[in-house]
């Protein structure tokens, strides 16, 4: 055990303190949404060539061309966190590692540099009505065409697919293979004749999702990633690296913080609500798991730097990440009572109605990326050992 | 940045453990308490014989001189597997209450026999926690007056490590006072209500006017009690997932139902990150004195409330027989409900966490 950081890494950490000092305000707002327009195209171009994003996506494809560190990675992460200001992005943290892996170098040069330039913007295209958890029994397909596929089918919960320029899609190309052997990853523009995004309104009132549809949609051939039927092998890829990044204890941390600091400022009678013994017990108990979420994420940390596999700690960073957050939130709500019932805009209302927003996405982010169902399952299968439910498959048609 | 064991600790925690698996099985535990004993010489002489016994105690005086993290490693062990044996009073309390507050003298006389394993030292403070019925200790000239009860391995003890109403600290001997054993849940250990009446007693000179021994010796206490839990938990998560795989009713085993598969996974959900918890709790003590406090309730805090989900849930994973004296599973549960109450059920402990980072 030793929190110590050497002197290499206390010397890097002031660095980007210095730079964060200095260039704040130059950063979009940390809340705003997308990475399209022009001021968040203007930080993450003066992020990568500082090398606090892209950090490792080699040069030639338009990153800062680092060697993999993770605890320069880390860094970076806590002293954007803890300065509040909006961090870069690698593109799309889900897609460029995936091109980079597993695409022919002529995708490499197509889809990386303007992704992490924040010049071609992505959505997901995996999940449909019928194959949600089940995501390997998906529908969608395309069949051959001379030099295209041609696919026809319709995708849900598609983030963003309002504003993206690039769909990445999981197609059913090989229908009377096993189902997980039968898929293909395709990349394609959002331009495509044939395809009408339908915006999915959530509980938030916004819409972040959208079905999408696709009608005899043509998409040249080798505009796939990895070999037909290995789609299946790609999108894994795909998610393990959204998974990471989903309950993340930075963020958790700083949400808690947040959260002292509105039960310090908010009084009922006059009385500040920490010193409200019952609601002041239920803060703790929060900090509690909170920060026994924290040091998971610095075990986890340690195994990675020294490149072994840190199992269980990992495999509920996710379920319990995405809970205590959500748990964090309707501390903050019920701290706030009536206040907390305030929504969009208002005189009263508290955090620009943030814990508002966060008490309904929180809650998506627990469906999302994987149910917390199907996060015990595979912490109850990979991690314990327990064996599969036996398997009713319905025939694929 | 290296957030995780050393090799020494890796091999410490693999000796202690293989000995305590060998020495401790549930058959020697039931035998044992059944008759009782709290205190199984046998096994206490084979931990003193691995260093355990006197893990905090410097090696020039007859100790292996290791820290806070080593002990934790060895009280999650002895958790494990319900060890019947004093180990958080007698083997860290009260080192931690003669390291700090002992004179030369007190030093040398007590703390080679405890890392022998001669002397047993009892330690009752529960009344700065949460005083109950009329207890509390004064002092008057070289003696003391008063009720301590709850008094950690007291049945066992030689010696008894005892606070006055000022938090000044005395060892008084236990043939000294009246004894009384408390019957409490946990057979494993044993709590005693002592009451002293113009007893003679030695006071540490380093606690005249000074309540920083007590809370050291309370902080020290809470993260081993943290540690007995998690390893007492753990023990218990690892029978349920063993049942679940092997217990079968329609035509399944029950491990491959969700229902179940579930309670598994969120007993080691909430339990892994606990682990991070205590080695940093344990940690801090010396390394970041700072955060020691805040850091010791949590851990406390924390580890009772995940402890009792998984006694709770890891029984019900067994169905009626996880209910049964035959399983002995209840020797873990009730080892948890023991730790949980020590030395501060959760509110009290998470009350002294608010007042640790200043917000009342």
């Amino acid at each position: 055990m030793d929190l110590a950081y050497s002197p290499e890494y206390e010397q890097y950490r002031m660095e980007v303190r210095q730079f964060l000092d200095t260039n704040k305000d130059q950063s979009p707002p940390l809340y705003g949404r997308g990475n399209g327009d022009g001021k968040a195209r203007d930080w993450q171009k003066l992020l990568i060539e500082n090398g606090y994003a892209a950090r490792t996506i080699p040069k030639e494809y338009g990153g800062f061309g680092g060697e993999p560190d993770i605890l320069k990675s880390h860094i970076i992460a806590e002293e954007f966190a803890s300065a509040a200001v909006r961090p870069g992005h690698s593109g799309d943290n889900r897609l460029v590692p995936t091109v980079l892996e597993l695409g022919t170098e002529e995708q490499r040069q197509w889809l990386v540099p303007p992704t992490v330039r924040g010049d071609m913007i992505w959505c997901q295209g995996y999940s449909e009505p019928g194959s949600g958890s089940d995501l390997a029994s998906l529908s969608t397909r395309a069949v051959i065409d001379g030099d295209d596929f041609v696919i026809n089918g319709q995708k849900i919960w598609t983030s963003g697919a309002q504003h993206a320029d690039m769909i990445f899609c999981l197609v059913r190309t090989e229908p009377d293979a096993p189902k997980h052997q039968g898929i293909s990853y395709l990349v394609f523009s959002m331009d495509t004749p044939g395809i009408e995004v339908r915006p999915l309104v959530t509980m938030t009132g916004e819409a972040t999702f959208n079905e999408v549809f696709f009608t005899d949609v043509r998409v040249p051939k080798h505009q796939i990633i990895g070999n037909r039927g290995e789609g299946w092998f790609v999108a894994n890829n795909t998610l393990k690296h959204e998974r990471e990044g989903l309950g993340d204890p930075n963020q958790a941390e700083n949400r808690f913080r947040e959260i002292v600091d509105l039960m310090q400022r908010e009084t009922i009678d006059s009385n500040r609500l920490i010193d409200n013994p019952t609601y002041r017990d239920r803060l703790l108990s929060l900090q509690g798991r909170m920060l026994a979420m924290k040091f998971n994420g610095m075990r986890v940390l340690t195994s990675q730097i020294k490149k072994e596999e840190p199992g269980l700690p990992r495999w509920i960073i996710k379920l319990q990440g995405c809970e205590l957050n959500h748990q964090m939130a309707a501390m903050a709500i019920d701290s706030m009572g009536e206040l907390g019932i305030l929504y969009d805009d208002g005189p009263y209302l508290r955090d620009q109605g943030r814990w508002q927003q966060r008490y309904m996405m929180d809650l998506g982010l627990i469906i999302g990326g994987g149910t917390a169902q199907i996060q015990k399952n595979m912490i109850g299968e990979r991690a314990l050992g327990l064996p599969k439910e036996p398997k009713f498959e319905k025939p694929l048609n | 940045m290296d957030f995780g064991l050393t090799e020494e600790q890796l091999m410490l925690q693999e000796s202690i453990g293989g000995y305590l698996r060998s020495a401790c099985p549930l058959d020697s535990v039931r035998e044992a308490t059944e008759v009782g004993s709290t205190h199984v010489p046998k096994i206490a002489a084979g931990l003193a014989e691995l260093g355990a016994v006197g893990i905090l105690i410097p090696e020039e005086l007859g100790g292996v001189g290791m820290g806070f993290l080593e002990a934790a490693l060895i009280s999650e062990a002895l958790g494990s597997v319900i060890a019947p044996v004093s180990f958080v009073a007698s083997s860290v309390m009260a080192p931690v209450a003669l390291l700090g507050a002992g004179s030369q003298e007190q030093r040398e006389t007590w703390l080679p026999r405890i890392a022998s394993g001669e002397v047993i030292i009892g330690v009752g403070i529960s009344e700065h926690i949460s005083r109950r019925e009329t207890d509390g200790i004064f002092a008057d000239d070289d003696t003391l007056t008063g009720k301590a009860m709850f008094v950690l391995d007291g049945m066992d003890a030689d010696t008894l490590l005892v606070a006055d109403n000022e938090a000044q600290l005395y060892l008084v001997q236990a043939s000294d006072v009246t004894r009384n054993k408390l019957k409490t849940i946990d057979r494993t250990r044993s709590v005693a209500e002592i009451i002293l009446d113009q007893t003679s007693a030695e006071i540490l000179p380093g606690s005249v006017n000074n309540r920083k021994h007590l809370k050291d010796m309370v902080n020290a206490g809470r993260v081993m009690l943290a540690a007995d839990t998690l390893g007492a938990a753990g023990t218990m998560l690892e029978q349920a997932i063993e049942y679940a795989k092997e217990r079968r009713q329609f035509n399944r085993v029950i491990g491959s139902f969700q229902a179940v598969k579930h309670m598994c996974s969120e007993m080691a959900a909430d339990l892994e990150p606990c682990r991070s918890l205590v080695w940093y709790a344990a940690h801090a003590i010396r390394a970041i004195p700072d955060e020691a406090t805040l850091m010791a309730c949590h851990a406390k805090a924390h580890l009772a409330e995940t402890g009792r989900f998984v006694a709770r849930k890891a029984t019900e994973v067994h169905g009626g027989m996880g209910f049964t004296d035959l399983l002995g599973l209840h020797y873990w549960f009730k080892r948890i409900g023991f730790d949980r109450q020590l030395l501060g059920a959760p509110e009290v402990v998470r009350e002294e966490a608010a007042v640790a980072q200043g917000w009342i």
